[in-house]
């Protein structure tokens, strides 16, 4: 039996296919998100009116967050699998941690500090899908009733310590990714649907007894956002006018007139596809989304690829929640969803959420380099 | 069985790779259905919306607009204005509309003699206001500086005069420690401010009442709705939500009174407090030296604060709060009241004093200040007199722990708790503290010069007055406030003050130690007796040195032979009218010497200005 490590897409005397080899990197995968990050920065450079501070602390962030992406590629997955349970019980440790002596930034409660400020929502985004994967993985699939069971409760609890904080929008991501391991363990189609009713009947309680007020006032202002257009709605309305004002190709690079005259508000984080779709245009928007689709295809591809449960799901979780990220910023950008703190992924300010992401790449590329092939 | 398990391992594995494969693929169309939404809308927004959208952005740009409320007015009890808004012309420019800053800058420099470093901080500003906003150069223009602008005015593109409203401070250095002053916000405070709160605000309370009721005086930003052409320039107002004017507060402060005081001091520096016995009003709060804090509102320049900081006077020192300095002799009325509270001596009981006091098989002799002694004293001669020897006796007998629990109860070694921020707490000391904070154990020596109000003790002038008014309250402790009431239009609010705390002392003991502290002032042998001239009214008081300089032991105290900055700070406490006590005044002068001669005239003046005003 002949046992060898992937990728196998590179010539075997290629000097850089041996090196990239080496460093268990996915050459498609790391293509598209280095396009992605020379983006961000161009993106980075004209929202924030060429504020090079800004962006030499986010050219800090990203090279840490790639780091952490290549160390995580050389673990095998084998290794995650392992500590999939001691993760996740340190991640809810952390996150009962937070809502006892946490850090209040912004009216919230989400930081922690552990010699350096720490949000461990952030970590649970990782490790919530890694403990539920490894839970079903165990069991043959598609999973029984109770297994189910005890899956959900393992999202839930997460979950549910997150809203309490209050962050909706890292609750949702949070409950997806685990979410979306049940959906691809196999769990039946009437279940599912059963599930999605269930939930429509309790959204109206939710709103009624555990929204908070700002939270409610996101979401009518989503509903209605010209009825107050000073106030809340006004996010909404600049940045429909940028995005509109943009056109088919767009005003051009730093050639953006919302932003610059600042109307349109957190043009550098969660607001920034506004900036891009107002200086790029449709054409420019059609392009990054293309972007993000074909790391949707790749990640897909490798989940595929995988040769056991626990990679697969998990590299199908972890997919599936880089899609979550996409649709649910670029839907409050442009007025089909509600307003709910989630930045657009790879390109928006913020270390936090790319340290996350660029670990999951850095999972799925460890899924990807790391196996042996079967006998056929 | 084996092999069955074997053939089942590998059917289900087929299985779930049918079934992972078959989720893969229904997600994903699923997921194209999502993108084609957002491509849909993009459509609606870029392509249909375009030209709408375009409009909205190129011709009718709505811009919200931070309209800053008015300070409220800070009025003393008698409706002196202490802190007002005056109008006043400023130099601004608008970055984005100046085509060469350098350039400009350098030609303003040369029209208007603007130091470089206005230059430096107006740079810096530029980072921290909005885009398009009006960034100040130069405050308060002279007319002469406003005529030579307006001549040049249209060759300077983005510049231009703005009739703001600034800060000011009539009374000066006057009310500077009390009133506190405004000044820039600065990046520290940015950080943990509201943005909201400070919208189109630019300036923030940075010590005395300007900070401690900086919520109340702020008011709340309004906003307008502003129409601005493509280059951000304002074209029409369409909605305005007015700013709501901060509250006016009136203080129980009299700033006539403040001016005697103040005055009274001359040369020295020092601190006089007065208080309004049943309530625990601030009558008084002088400290000296002090500034003019006018000079902090536009920005202090680096040599007149330089120039301030290192003064050895300390003019920024807030005195009255801040300054802690021991008590000495002020401090025996209320540990005579220990004395008596706790049975240790009686009215009548004597002591002989000759001159010095020695604990048992010790050598060494705590002096009295009277070389000679005062003879045979009891407790109201020894006010009287200040016999140090009478205390250094009581003080043994009491023992640490209970003189130090008593006199914390008149709220030494505490905050008063007034309406200020930044207040110290001065120092009772205890034998926990001493182990605490001395690694040390407590000596009896120790516990003899705490009796006189030496050693460790410190106490503020502000302590010291709401000391004094307790005695005078016979035993009721108030708590001191500068804040009466906050007015707008004519909305007017009481704020809610501390009520005062029943000590239950024995009313007996207390009379007899403000009879023996009247005897201080009206009695042949008091060491504050000159003050009883003409006045129609009874004042109780006591006198005290702090010592600076400490004597050793085969020296004795010269006050000719010392330095100025080495001699005792004179001390005086007091209260009047005896019968009725209305004021209780506290007054400390650095380097003062005799608290007789030099701190006792100046109660005395604010005392009789504020009883000549007053029904008693």
């Amino acid at each position: 039996m002949k046992i060898e490590t992937r990728p196998e897409q590179f010539k075997e005397h290629s000097f850089v296919g041996v090196f990239l080899r080496k460093l268990h990197l996915d050459i498609p995968l790391l293509m598209a998100l280095i396009l992605l990050l020379v983006l961000s920065f161009m993106m980075l450079y004209s929202s924030s009116g060429k504020d090079w501070g800004l962006l030499t602390r986010q050219a800090n962030r990203v090279g840490f967050a790639m780091v952490l992406m290549v160390i995580l590629a050389h673990i095998n997955p084998r290794q995650f699998q392992r500590f999939s349970i001691g993760l996740y019980l340190m991640g809810v440790g952390f996150l009962i941690a937070v809502l006892v002596v946490g850090d209040v930034g912004k009216g919230a409660q989400r930081w922690l500090y552990i010699g350096f400020r720490f949000q461990p929502s952030e970590m649970i985004k990782l490790t919530t899908p890694m403990m539920v994967a490894w839970y079903l993985s165990g069991h043959e699939l598609p999973p029984r009733w109770r297994h189910i069971a005890v899956a959900t409760a393992l999202i839930l609890l997460p979950t549910i310590l997150i809203v309490r904080q209050p962050d909706l929008g890292t609750s949702l991501l949070v409950a997806s990714s685990g979410m979306s391991v049940l959906y691809f363990s196999g769990i039946s189609w009437r279940f599912l649907t059963g599930v999605i009713s269930a939930l429509s009947i309790f959204a109206p309680v939710y709103w009624q007894f555990f929204m908070r007020e700002y939270q409610k006032d996101r979401v009518t202002t989503f509903l209605n956002p010209e009825a107050d257009p000073l106030g809340k709605g006004y996010h909404i309305i600049q940045s429909k006018i940028a995005i509109g004002s943009g056109g088919e190709y767009g005003k051009g690079w730093q050639e953006n007139t919302q932003s610059h005259l600042e109307f349109l508000p957190e043009s550098s984080t969660d607001f920034i596809f506004a900036v891009f779709a107002e200086e790029f245009g449709l054409m420019g928007c059609l392009c990054l989304l293309s972007l993000y689709l074909f790391i949707i295809v790749r990640g897909f591809y490798i989940a595929v690829q995988a040769q056991d449960t626990y990679g697969r799901l998990l590299a199908g979780s972890l997919v599936c929640t880089f899609f979550v990220y996409v649709f649910v910023n670029i839907g409050m950008v442009i007025g089909i969803l509600p307003v709910v703190g989630v930045p657009l992924p790879l390109i928006s300010y913020g270390g936090t959420s790319m340290v996350t992401l660029f670990a999951g790449f850095g999972m799925l590329m460890s899924i990807h380099t790391h196996k042996k092939i079967l006998p056929s | 069985m084996r092999r069955h398990q074997t053939v089942k391992d590998v059917r289900n594995r087929f299985l779930e790779n049918r079934i992972f494969l078959n989720r893969i693929v229904v997600l994903f169309f699923f997921i194209l259905v999502l993108i084609t939404g957002l491509i849909m809308r993009l459509v609606y927004l870029q392509i249909e919306g375009h030209s709408k959208y375009k409009n909205m952005a190129t011709h009718n740009r709505i811009k919200v607009m931070a309209i800053p409320p008015t300070r409220g007015i800070i009025y003393d009890r008698k409706g002196h204005v202490l802190a007002e808004n005056l109008p006043s012309y400023n130099l601004e420019v608008i970055p984005e509309q100046v085509d060469d800053l350098d350039e400009t800058l350098a030609r303003l420099q040369q029209l208007l003699t603007i130091p470089a470093e206005k230059i430096a901080a107006f740079r810096k500003q530029v980072r921290r206001y909005k885009r398009f906003s009006s960034v100040p150069l130069l405050l308060q223009l002279s007319d002469e500086d406003v005529a030579r602008f307006a001549v040049h005015r249209h060759t300077f593109k983005g510049v231009d005069i703005q009739a703001r409203l600034i800060r000011h401070y009539p009374y000066k250095d006057l009310t500077a420690h009390v009133v506190g002053y405004l000044g820039r916000i600065n990046d520290r405070e940015l950080k943990v401010l509201s943005k909201e709160d400070y919208r189109g605000i630019h300036s923030i309370g940075k010590v005395g009442l300007e900070r401690s009721y900086e919520t109340t005086l702020r008011g709340t930003s309004g906003y307008a709705e502003i129409e601005t052409n493509a280059q951000g320039r304002p074209i029409n107002e369409l909605e305005k939500i007015n700013s709501i004017p901060g509250d006016d507060i009136y203080l129980t402060l009299d700033i006539d009174l403040q001016k005697i005081a103040y005055d009274a001091l001359g040369d020295y520096n020092g601190a006089v407090v007065a208080l309004e016995i049943s309530t625990g009003g601030v009558l008084v709060q002088a400290s000296k030296a002090s500034f003019d804090p006018n000079l902090f509102v536009s920005g202090i320049s680096y040599a007149d604060y330089a120039a301030l900081n290192d003064s050895k006077n300390m003019p920024l020192f807030d005195r009255v709060l801040r300054g802690q300095y021991p008590p000495g002799s002020t401090l025996k009325p209320f540990v005579g009241l220990a004395g008596l509270e706790h049975n240790i001596t009686t009215f009548q009981e004597t002591l002989f004093c000759p001159g010095f006091y020695q604990l048992p098989k010790k050598e060494h002799k705590y002096r009295d200040w009277k070389k000679w002694g005062h003879g045979h004293v009891n407790l109201d001669k020894a006010i009287i007199e200040s016999c140090d020897v009478y205390f250094y006796d009581m003080a043994l007998a009491l023992g640490i722990d209970k003189l130090s629990h008593f006199l914390k109860k008149f709220g030494f070694g505490a905050k008063t708790g007034i309406d200020l921020k930044g207040e110290k707490a001065g120092l009772m000391p205890s034998r926990e503290w001493k182990r605490e904070h001395r690694k040390k154990g407590w000596y009896p020596g120790e516990t003899l010069i705490t009796g006189i109000g030496q050693g460790f003790t410190q106490v503020t002038p502000m302590q010291l007055a709401r000391a004094t008014a307790t005695l005078a309250n016979k035993g009721q402790v108030v708590t001191p406030y500068l804040a009466e009431h906050i007015e707008l239009a004519d909305k007017k609010q009481v704020l809610a003050h501390a009520e005062p705390e029943n000590l239950n002392l024995m009313p007996e003991n207390v009379a007899y130690i403000n009879e023996a502290m009247m005897h201080v002032v009206h009695s042949s042998k008091g060491t504050a007796r000159r003050i009883a001239k003409d006045i129609d009214y009874k004042i109780a008081g006591k006198t005290g040195t702090a010592q600076v300089y400490s004597i050793k032991q085969n020296e004795s105290y010269n006050e000719d032979e010392i330095e100025f900055n080495m001699r005792d700070h004179a001390l005086f406490i007091a209260f009047a009218p005896v019968d009725n006590p209305k004021i209780a005044v506290a007054v400390i002068v650095e380097h003062g010497s005799h608290g007789g001669s030099v701190a006792a005239p100046i109660a005395a003046k604010v005392m009789k200005q504020y009883l000549a005003e007053v029904a008693y």
